[in-house]
């Protein structure tokens, strides 16, 4: 599984690191940061954060 | 023939129930029918980038606005472009538009809302809502720099609307019958200053003040406010609250009275094959209290889709139904100029109001990042910040476990 997030559409909302905190966060600038190739187990949470981004900025590919 | 989920209503509600439907094990047909021609895609951009955008037809503009399509969806039977106008719960049968008859096991209801109009009829032309891609490439077309715009309602959508319009160079006015913008949710002194930080870049405000004609031959010209005030304008936008889509359920005897009222676990009462999602179902959420409630944020159909899925595959797989309490926490955003306004939990249900970060006294003050807490007793029922989206996971939690839930 690899998390692509597309920063032309990302606005910082930050819904994906409540959603999966253990994929994404935000770094000390205040901008977001993700793991590109996250653990198995954390799918649910990757596929809940791609699905309540506002902009729709996450994709995952297998 | 395979047993059918039907979901009337092909937004974001309609796609996540189907979506979750198949996560929750049910692997029977699932039909989809929605009003408007379009595949499910987000409606937030409406009023911000699309109304700033180059697109000038509504496919165009659909293209960039679609959700992804799992493939768990593949075999879905979509049914665009055809409302539902009639369901017979007995026979268990959604009546479409054209006249086809479809047949259901389980029925979700995600219908959702229509915007309400003006009571005027006349003039017909130069008049907008904002609701689907339709409306907002119509409306584009119409705020041309210099363009008179009259916003209708102080709300999210009409401040929204009325930032990007003045972005766009027309001249902005909002009418409100309340004293304060976005007052409702957000509290009075919060919303005096977002109201501020409009009047900063040339938006003007009629408060108190509600429409009392419209005024032109074809096309609107003039609006008149109920003190006589007369405001040119070429174009007039209605952002007065909505409708929820349940007239295709009159006579089935469901309670209609606000959307479609149903349990914490979405089923509607008596009919457990009959489960609601999105901002047409009425649900009493325990976090708060035990008032059954719309809730049209943009998080709900996803939150209550999963809940209204499981309800109903369970139902369907003759399992039984686990009643584990359903508490979402609403949450929702919005964009005007510079500010990024979040909202976690449900600050219209408090009585007082704390700065908990930044400050809160002038227009200017916002930019630099403010967290205003929302009290009902002792609870923290919600947080809206403004331009502090980096800290909006630690508000979030801060009201995650601020609002008691009853164990």
């Amino acid at each position: 599984m690899k998390i692509c997030v597309d920063l032309n559409k990302c606005q910082d909302h930050g819904q994906c690191v409540i959603a999966a905190p253990d994929a994404f966060a935000f770094g000390d600038d205040g901008k977001l940061t993700w793991v590109t190739e996250p653990d198995e187990r954390l799918r649910q949470d990757v596929e809940d954060a791609a699905d309540v981004c506002p902009e729709q900025a996450i994709t995952l590919e297998d | 023939m395979s047993r059918q989920v039907v979901i009337v209503g092909a937004s974001m509600g309609g796609l996540r129930a189907a979506e979750q439907l198949r996560a929750a094990g049910w692997d029977g047909g699932i039909t989809v029918v929605g009003a408007e021609p379009h595949l499910p895609y987000n409606r937030p951009p409406l009023s911000k980038e699309v109304l700033a955008g180059q697109a000038t037809d509504p496919a165009e503009a659909h293209a960039a606005l679609a959700f992804r399509r799992r493939a768990s969806l593949d075999d879905v039977d979509w049914r665009l472009g055809v409302p539902a106008v009639s369901a017979d719960l007995e026979r268990r049968a959604v009546g479409l538009a054209d006249g086809t008859t479809l047949s259901y096991d389980g029925l979700v209801v995600a219908s959702g809302l229509r915007p309400r109009r003006l009571p005027m009829p006349e003039p017909s032309r130069g008049r907008h809502v904002l609701r689907t891609v339709g409306d907002a490439v119509g409306l584009r077309a119409e705020l041309t720099p210099g363009a008179r715009v009259v916003v209708v309602g102080a709300g999210f959508i009409g401040c929204e609307v009325a930032a990007t319009a003045r972005r766009l160079g027309c001249d902005v006015t909002v009418v409100e019958p309340a004293g304060v913008p976005m007052g409702r949710v957000l509290g009075d002194e919060l919303g005096l200053l977002v109201q501020g930080r409009h009047e900063a870049e040339g938006v003007r405000f009629r408060l108190g003040r509600v429409v009392a004609a419209l005024h032109g031959g074809e096309r609107v010209t003039d609006v008149e406010l109920d003190d006589g005030t007369v405001l040119r304008a070429s174009v007039v936008v209605e952002a007065v609250g909505s409708y929820a889509n349940v007239e295709w359920l009159q006579g089935t005897g469901l309670d209609l009275s606000d959307g479609l009222l149903c349990d914490n676990l979405m089923r509607v009462e008596g009919r457990p094959d009959v489960v609601a999602v999105g901002d047409v179902a009425r649900f009493p959420n325990p976090r708060f209290d035990t008032t059954a409630r719309r809730v049209e944020h943009w998080c709900m159909p996803t939150e209550t889709a999963r809940r209204a899925a499981r309800t109903l595959a369970a139902h369907l797989a003759a399992e039984t139904v686990d009643e584990q309490q359903f508490t979402p926490l609403p949450t929702f955003w919005s964009d005007q100029f510079d500010l990024r306004l979040q909202s976690f939990g449900a600050p219209a249900l408090a009585d007082r109001v704390e700065v908990l970060e930044g400050v809160l006294s002038a227009p200017s003050d916002l930019a630099k990042g403010v967290a205003v807490g929302y009290r009902r007793g002792a609870a923290l029922v919600g947080v809206v910040t403004v331009n502090l989206p980096a800290r909006s996971p630690h508000y979030r939690k801060l009201v995650d476990t601020g609002v008691a839930v009853p164990a």
